[in-house]
């Protein structure tokens, strides 16, 4: 909520910017009313039969219902939520109703970025309405078709649990039964959905669909795709930022077993093999002399420093203003200042990144686990210089997405690597290019300044914040990919240049001040300024974005003002939180849950955070216990949550508690260092992630709601890194101004 | 030439015998149900088998594991595993799935040494597996159930 009154919000940013910076494109958009969109006809394959009324779902004669969902499914447990909106309103058999992925087509877009992108926590919110009409669409023309089989009036007959019934006349017909004459009738413009009060699929917690598929290896990620004649490559990239490659000498690499190709790709060399262990090999003998020009010049150790000189000297942009802070300021009893930094921070997606392309006869097919299609479409038709009706892209499972597989790097790889081998062609990643390669969540320095009434009341709040924008360096990136598909290639390319010469200037701020203001809280003065300084790391989106530190930023300092007020922290939020009841009411939940007032159990010390992650709120009280050596334990994390209505209620829990882990492992353990514009880190033992001995029990509760949904994929990261911090404070008195946390701060003397 | 009892089959396999167990499953035998994730033995998602024994594959070679019968999710069966399995897909488990042969085999290892296994020796036989998504509280759950159900005393 809070960015968007800001009108800041990632998702109608990015929509705006594409279309901005698409330029020419506009006035042509505008004047056509959007592009062609395919009907059921065209999307569902031909031999498939059944009834299609629309390109959401497919009734099978064996009774089957088909939902096509247009989002990754990648962990959130979209492809369950989806499913079960469509089968509300159809009346369908659950266990009968399954899911595939949507392949790329226009029709499957995201509205909110004018793009199949799956990301912002979007899926539910979007597809809520459509996916309920789509349904019920299907539900009345099932009806209509017993009826018309029966010579009864449709208000006589009831569709339910997968069949049409006729209670009357004692008889009913399966909706596979029905599907062959219901097909011949129109689907109706006109639809009527049911009332949320009789809902009996939607808020009940159902197991996930693709469980099983999970839980037997069956589930195809993009790692375990294979054709016929299908080669292996694998990648080298330039080990610093901004270097290219100079020479190379591939002799020793060819020369080893089953190595077929090296080949020199634009984001680096190519080791082209029977499998990708050879590839793999082969790769470590290559000799490589890259480029030193262009090596950005970044010490991610020396930033700190760095921005906070900027922060002194710099111009600000104003990002966010309320009130007159300078002049409140003059009215205060007493006055705190906090900096606070935050490193860049990396997926680590469990699988690797990878992509599968076949170009062929002037077609081509991409397979990726990917979390945007339109931008693989287009990455493949601009390398090939096809149309996008001849390309084809298939989205595997994905282990893990979190944001990074919004870009597609790897898919050009493979694209390129097919176009130039003729073959079937599989990208896969070392773990170790993965970690140096990504786009990371930006690094952050904040500096903060309250101003505090004689009841300890912020009158005055001040966020400066200095660092890169997360928008600033993906929008020029995408942005081709979301201009209209039937825009030529060269309108379009010339959009990618304008948005890279113009987003870095308008966009600066968008990403990096999202959820820091406005504040949820009644503060009659706010001010929110930012700096940007870019290294020329690669950014990107990274589970909840800036929310991920502005949430660990606004909290603690939050948390610094009711120490310094002599106030209970949450005795300090309940009064700033008069005016947004919603908000109010869930932290109240999760502090009762928690027993925060109570003593908690020996050597456990409390904290509290509260978030508002695009209208899905959030409060959480962690449990910590500081050990002699300034080891911190999360045992107990507390969680409430208002995400409007909850579709499916165990999905909204899951994604809640994977949030919390995953902002765990940033809170305590990993983060991405650069030195001489070279990532550090490379696996698993120098970017650790949360394990099974180190993970909290994590409760989650929900308030009920029959608001429209809002997304819970990202929803939990934000709340955990100020929680623990602030328990953090409460067991020790130190405060915490940097993550990960360093147990040698709070061994310090 | 190895020769690899793999779920309770025989292959003979042309590699070099140095070549890590997990790309000769994935890569020459198509079993793709066992991952890759780090490569070198940090994150047990390539966890299978070896005479009963939970190892990873990936640091381990195809010559290791000649003349022991090799064991992948493919291939897991047996009561305590269906059990185990069961509970995973009732305590739904998975999140985006990746991990999860991994954890399943390194969880069915446990029980088929400690069918009753205390909260702290789930915990010690589990924490090398990662899971990125938190899964861990469904996966503790799912083994208890798993282990309730088994019927031994412990």
């Amino acid at each position: 909520m809070a960015a968007e009154k800001q009108g800041l919000s990632r998702r109608r940013f990015l929509k705006v910017s594409a279309l901005g910076g698409a330029g020419l494109a506009l006035g042509v958009y505008l004047a056509a009313g959007g592009e062609p969109v395919k009907g059921p006809v065209e999307v569902w394959p031909e031999a498939a039969g059944g009834l299609k009324p629309n390109t959401w779902l497919m009734v099978g004669g064996d009774e089957t219902v088909t939902v096509r969902v247009n989002h990754t499914e990648m962990g959130q447990d979209v492809a369950t939520a989806l499913a079960m909106i469509v089968a509300e309103e159809l009346e369908a058999d659950w266990a009968r109703v399954r899911f595939e992925i949507a392949p790329a087509e226009s029709v499957y877009k995201n509205p909110e970025f004018g793009a199949q992108l799956t990301a912002g926590s979007t899926s539910v919110r979007t597809t809520f309405e459509p996916l309920r009409r789509a349904g019920a669409q299907a539900r009345q023309m099932l009806v209509a078709a017993a009826a018309r089989a029966w010579g009864v009036p449709e208000a006589d007959c009831r569709a339910q649990k997968g069949r049409v019934v006729h209670a009357a006349g004692g008889r009913s017909l399966s909706y596979g039964q029905l599907a062959p004459e219901a097909a011949k009738l129109p689907p109706p413009d006109k639809v009527s959905l049911k009332d949320p009060a009789s809902f009996s699929l939607i808020g009940r917690d159902l197991p996930r669909l693709d469980a099983e598929a999970k839980a037997t290896g069956r589930a195809v990620f993009g790692l375990d795709v294979s054709l016929p004649g299908l080669l292996t490559a694998t990648v080298v990239h330039p080990p610093a930022f901004g270097q290219k490659l100079k020479r190379f000498d591939p002799a020793e690499a060819l020369a080893q077993p089953g190595v077929l190709r090296v080949l020199e790709i634009d984001s680096g060399l190519a080791v082209v093999a029977r499998t990708f262990w050879q590839a793999s090999q082969a790769a470590d003998k290559l000799k490589i002399e890259w480029d030193e020009a262009g090596r950005i010049d970044c010490d991610s150790e020396a930033l700190p420093r760095r921005w906070a000189g900027l922060a002194a000297s710099a111009e600000a942009k104003k990002l966010y203003g309320l009130g007159d802070p300078e002049e409140a300021a003059k009215r205060a009893r007493r006055s705190l200042r906090g900096a606070y930094e935050l490193p860049y921070q990396a997926h680590a997606t469990p699988e690797p990144m990878n992509c599968t392309a076949h170009v062929r006869a002037g077609r081509c097919l991409v397979w990726a686990p990917t979390q945007h299609q339109d931008a693989a479409q287009e990455a493949a038709a601009r390398i090939c210089g096809l149309g996008y009706d001849r390309v084809e892209v298939h989205t595997t499972y994905v282990g893990g997405g979190f944001g990074r597989r919004i870009q597609v790097d790897y898919v050009a790889e493979a694209v390129q690597l097919s176009q130039a081998l003729g073959a079937p062609v599989k990208v896969v990643w070392s773990r170790e290019e993965d970690t140096r390669h990504g786009f990371y969540r930006p690094a952050s320095y904040n500096l903060l300044e309250a101003h505090l009434d004689e009841a300890g009341r912020p009158l005055a709040w001040r966020h400066l914040i200095v660092g890169p924008d997360d928008k600033a360096q993906t929008i020029p990136r995408l942005v081709s990919s979301m201009v209209p598909y039937w825009v030529p290639r060269g309108p379009r390319n010339l959009a990618g240049r304008l948005s890279r010469s113009l987003a870095p200037r308008f966009a600066a701020g968008s990403g990096a001040g999202e959820g820091a203001a406005p504040l949820p809280y009644s503060i009659p003065n706010v001010r929110l300024d930012y700096i940007k300084d870019d290294p020329g790391v690669p950014v990107g989106f990274w589970r909840s974005v800036a929310h991920s530190q502005n949430a660990f930023v606004v909290e603690s300092f939050l948390d610094e003002i009711a120490a310094a007020a002599g106030r209970d922290p949450l005795d300090l939020r309940l009064d700033l939180l008069g005016q947004n009841p919603r908000l109010k009411r869930v932290v109240e939940l999760a502090a009762r849950q928690a027993g925060w007032g109570e003593k908690p159990p020996r050597g456990r010390h409390r904290g509290l955070a509260a978030h508002d992650f695009h209208d899905t709120l959030v409060g959480c009280v962690a449990e910590v216990s500081v050990s002699p050596k300034g080891e911190v334990k999360v045992p107990r994390v507390v969680c409430a949550v208002d995400c409007g209505l909850a579709v499916n209620p165990r999905g909204v829990r899951t994604q809640i508690q994977g949030g919390i882990i995953f902002g765990l492992t940033a809170t305590l353990k990993s983060a991405i260092s650069v030195r001489r514009g070279r990532v550090r880190e490379s696996n698993f033992h120098d970017f650790p992630l949360l394990r099974m001995d180190e993970a909290p029990l994590v409760e989650v509760h929900l308030v009920p709601s029959v608001s429209p949904p809002t997304g819970i994929g990202e929803a939990g990261v934000p709340v955990i890194a100020p929680a623990v911090c602030n328990a953090v404070f409460a067991a020790t008195g130190r405060r915490i101004r940097r993550i990960p946390i360093d147990p040698r701060e709070l061994t310090r003397a | 030439m190895i020769s690899l009892e793999v779920n309770g089959k025989l292959h003979r396999v042309e590699v070099d015998p140095q070549t890590p167990l997990l790309w000769v499953l994935r890569e020459q035998l198509g079993l793709c149900g066992t991952k890759y994730s780090c490569g070198v033995g940090e994150c047990g998602a390539c966890t299978v088998h070896l005479d009963g024994e939970a190892v990873l594959a990936c640091v381990t070679t195809a010559a290791e594991a000649e003349g022991k019968r090799v064991t992948t999710i493919e291939g897991l069966q047996g009561p305590p595993a269906e059990r185990l399995k069961q509970a995973w897909l009732e305590e739904d488990v998975p999140q985006c799935g990746y991990c999860q042969p991994g954890q399943i085999m390194t969880a069915a290892a446990l029980l088929a040494r400690n069918p009753r296994p205390t909260e702290a020796e789930i915990e010690a036989a589990m924490s090398g597996v990662l899971c990125r998504c938190g899964t861990y509280q469904q996966i503790r759950r799912a083994i208890g159930r798993a282990a309730q159900g088994s019927g031994h005393g412990g």
